[in-house]
């Protein structure tokens, strides 16, 4: 197992420079220009002058390999300083700069990332919660009503883009009834009830729609793995061993139905730091999805690069973590 | 007793008297701003971004800057210097700025000569890329006189010399904090982007790129009263349709900052009763400009699209004259714009002097003139509507634009009238990045023009159209030479033009210039090589209870922030 996982992620090496280097070259040759916002009042001379500045003037290798050495160096040491507390781990000199606020990339991103952490990783929570035991529920009483009421409202989360379902809900519950506010205050520090309510009413909505989203995906693979699982030979073997239905159900079959779902859910995590790009420019939480379109827009490379490939690694471990986990569940399955 | 308390009573008034006719800093609580692009760097020299110059202006300010009406005022200069005054010279080589006097920066040290050098120092430093380089343009040095005063040096005469250290795009930065962000360094010190000091109303408490913005009030600020609020959220980011909600229907928000929405929907938020929006008009003209190279995609990459190779249509200027006179432009800013717009003739509608009234005939559409002159030109309708020539040439043009709604909806109703009089025009839509973007290699930006007319917006800076109108002068086209980079869109070259050009630059009168920029205005439009369709103002929107609100389209929308106060 040891090995298995050594060899993995050194396999996981070559993977990441491949996806930084294809990652990079896209950007490369995708149309844009980090001076398009600028007011066409700016001349062309001082545009380019303030391209030279931003260091395009280098060849695009060099540039690659600039941005390699500090994100693989620089910037972990930063994180690593901030993590720790120790200062003098940090490496002094360039860091990866933003086109747009010319500053830290890092520094951003760590600014960004409780926002996304809270409201979509909240919600991803919340999806799993509310989805197990619907999909438990929906495969044992199978055709029944709420299976049916299950189905459907699964149906309308798979179906309903979060772009529809966003501004429904802003039109209702902030215009129409004034419950929620229609801007998420970033700024807001939690330290009395009164601030934890506001906390909550700001949340509230994007929460709700991510979650509906994401439960209506579990749902679906809890309900079929179960129903896998219950026409099983050990399944009746229980029953006739004289065991109640609630052992059968919630400790034979669901422990067996939970190996892929448990894979399911890992694979989905990297999703969280992802940040959900449309739901986070609706509501205007200022999370790592809104840094990332936002970035895309203003053709700031550095910024997309940097998270993109962050997402690349998030999405590789995680899919090594969901492997492991498989073996760890299933006795049967053993990695050599 | 009585005597006495009646006494007592007298004596408080007067204490209290000075209190109520000044009223205190601070006292009118909280403010809050929306701009729906997120500023991203509070500093104006490394982003050339309206969203970052305008939400800069909050902390920093320049010598003097534009108020609602497009005159110059002085901000932290004494005066504005004029020849008359003394301030310029007389051969127009250099200007005088005086500090006003006791200014004091946000952190309690004074404001002296040595910033305003330094400004200019770091704005004209060959590796910094400054967005404002333009600005800085032909100043050769900046003289410390005394304390409080300076003198610009011009390498050329300057009839208008109020480019460096004037509106929000050139404020004055202080040399403290700035001292060791020049050159190739400017990018590194983000303390100093995110919390520059500065003499504006307000101070950064803390600054989140592309997300907020918190401020609190200059202690330091020359005015004791001011500013009325004593904290200020500026949120960025989201649409401008939110925006516009959260002021005029939610009221979660104050001001919300150029609502690009069309009428309608902005009609229908003010319902909301939350909000007002309000507008005011600049220079910003949305216009067709006309081709006058040919963009065939069989011509080599070399050529196409240069003065190499006439346009075999549009260098007639009786087709240029009838693609014009078939325009309804009342329509297009009844549909586009509603009160943020008016239909113009003109590539320079404002300020007053400037504005030319020779070509107003545009704005009557003349569908049966447009197609005589077609006729005249030798374009003969045929089988299908379409007009022909005697070489067989279809009358079918290209007519490209940014990615944008209303655009669209231009593109579409100017479609259908040409095709009235005969003309094809295949549409095409680009991402505004690309548009605009200026990447040489890419064929779909706005300077290469691989199409034989394209329609955009632009404006110019402050409220003298000199270098605007200079960019249509021989030699500022486009072009494989310089990269594709230039402003002459047209590729427009007329040697009287550029002679009269000439004679702007050495005229410093204001009567003559007015008179020669007029001039210009309308070679350009006589000629249709630019078709103005629609002046376009600002919408901005602010809440029933801030009052003091001038919106202002010649400098930043919050260049009077100060003054803003909650009315009841």
């Amino acid at each position: 197992m040891f090995n298995y996982t050594l060899r993995r992620l050194l396999l996981a090496i070559p993977t990441l420079l491949f996806i930084a280097l294809a990652i990079f070259l896209l950007l490369e040759l995708s149309p844009g220009d980090p001076m398009a916002d600028m007011p066409l009042t700016i001349p062309p001379e001082v545009r380019e002058q303030m391209r030279l500045a931003l260091g395009l003037g280098e060849a695009w290798y060099i540039r690659f390999f600039k941005w390699l050495y500090l994100f693989s160096v620089v910037e972990p040491s930063h994180v690593l300083a901030n993590m720790t507390g120790l200062d003098w781990l940090a490496i002094e000199g360039q860091r990866i700069i933003s086109f747009q606020t010319r500053s830290p990339v890092g520094d951003i991103i760590a600014q960004r990332l409780p926002q996304t952490l809270w409201v979509v990783g909240l919600s991803y929570i919340f999806g799993i919660m509310v989805a197990v035991p619907i999909g438990i529920y929906s495969a044992y009483r199978q055709y029944s009503w709420f299976d049916q009421a299950g189905t459907f409202i699964s149906m309308v989360g798979f179906s309903l883009p979060t772009f529809f379902t966003g501004p429904l809900l802003m039109l209702i519950f902030s215009i129409w009834l004034g419950w929620f506010p229609i801007i998420y205050d970033t700024t807001l520090v939690v330290d009395s009830w009164y601030d934890f309510g506001l906390q909550l009413r700001q949340m509230a909505m994007p929460v709700f729609v991510l979650t509906l989203y994401n439960a209506a995906q579990i749902t679906r693979f809890m309900r079929a793995s179960m129903l896998d699982n219950l026409t099983q030979d050990y399944v009746r073997t229980a029953r006739s061993k004289g065991m109640t239905e609630r052992i059968v159900v919630l400790v034979h079959v669901l422990r067996n139905s939970m190996i892929p779902v448990i894979t399911v859910i890992a694979l989905g995590i990297p999703t969280i730091f992802t940040g959900a790009i449309i739901t986070e420019q609706i509501f205007r939480v200022n999370g790592l999805g809104a840094l990332l379109i936002t970035a895309i827009y203003a053709s700031d490379i550095p910024m997309v690069l940097t998270l993109s490939v962050v997402f690349a690694i998030l999405i590789v471990l995680f899919n090594l973590i969901a492997d492991l986990l498989y073996a760890v569940f299933d006795p049967r399955i053993r990695y050599e | 007793m009585k005597r006495r308390s009646a006494l007592y009573g007298a004596a408080a008034a007067l204490a209290l008297a000075p209190m109520a006719a000044w009223a205190d800093r601070g006292e009118d609580g909280h403010l809050n701003i929306i701009y729906w692009q997120a500023p991203s760097i509070l500093n104006p020299y490394l982003s050339g971004g309206t969203k970052d110059v305008e939400s800069s202006s909050l902390v920093l300010e320049p010598l003097a800057r534009y108020n609602q009406n497009g005159e110059l005022v002085a901000w932290l200069a004494e005066e504005i210097p004029t020849v008359e005054n003394g301030g310029v010279a007389e051969d127009l080589t250099s200007i005088t700025w005086t500090l006003r006097e006791g200014l004091l920066w946000s952190d309690g040290t004074p404001v002296t000569s040595a910033d305003i050098a330094f400004t200019a120092q770091y704005c004209m430093h060959p590796e910094g890329g400054c967005a404002q380089a333009a600005r800085y343009q032909d100043v050769e040095n900046v003289e410390i006189i005394d304390e409080r005063t300076v003198t610009v040096h011009f390498s050329v005469p300057k009839p208008v010399p109020y480019g460096a250290f004037v509106s929000a795009q050139s404020p004055i930065i202080q040399a403290a904090q700035f001292a060791d962000c020049l050159g190739a360094r400017a990018p590194e010190c983000t303390e100093a982007n995110f919390y520059p000091i500065g003499t504006g109303a307000f101070r950064v408490v803390d600054f989140r790129p592309n997300d907020v913005i918190q401020m609190e009030a200059n202690p330091n600020y020359r005015d004791p009263a001011l500013p009325h609020f004593a904290t200020l959220t500026l949120k960025g980011g989201g649409d401008a349709a939110s925006a516009g909600r959260a002021v005029m229907e939610t009221g979660e928000m104050d001001y919300a900052w150029n609502l690009q929405l069309a009428p309608d929907v902005i009609a229908t938020m003010a319902q909301g009763g939350r909000g007002v929006p309000v507008s005011a008009f600049g220079t910003l003209v949305e216009r067709i400009e006309m081709n006058l190279t040919d963009p065939s995609p069989d011509l080599p990459p070399e050529t196409r699209s240069t003065r190499a190779h006439p346009h075999p249509i549009l260098s007639d200027i009786r087709v240029r004259q009838a693609l014009s006179m078939a325009i309804d432009r009342e329509l297009l800013v009844e549909i586009g714009y509603g009160q943020a717009g008016r239909p113009t003739c003109n590539l320079v509608p404002a300020p007053p002097i400037f504005a030319s009234t020779a070509n107003d005939a545009c704005l009557v559409q003349d569908l049966d003139g447009a197609r005589a002159l077609l006729e005249e030109a030798g374009w003969t309708v045929g089988g299908d509507g379409i007009r022909t020539n005697a070489d067989g040439r279809r009358l079918v043009i290209d007519y490209q634009t940014s990615t944008n709604a209303v655009r669209q909806d231009f593109q579409a109703l100017i479609q259908q009238w040409w095709r009235e009089i005969g003309v094809e025009a295949n549409l095409r839509n680009i991402n505004s990045s690309v548009f605009f973007g200026g990447d040489p290699g890419s064929p779909d930006t706005f300077q290469k023009f691989y199409a034989d007319v394209e329609m955009y917006a632009n404006n110019f800076n402050g409220t003298d159209p000199e270098a605007y109108l200079g960019a249509y002068r021989c030699g500022y086209e486009p072009r494989p030479e310089t990269q594709w980079q230039g402003e002459n869109i047209n590729r427009f070259c007329d040697p009287a033009y550029d002679e009269l050009h000439l004679q702007l630059a050495q005229t410093a009168s204001i009567e003559e210039r007015g008179r020669i920029g007029r001039e210009l205005n309308d070679i350009l439009m006589q000629n249709y090589v630019i078709v103005p369709l629609v002046d376009r103002g600002r919408v901005s929107a602010h809440s029933v209870t801030l009052g003091g609100v001038l919106l202002n389209t010649w400098d930043s929308e919050l260049w009077n922030v100060a003054d803003w106060h909650r009315t009841e």
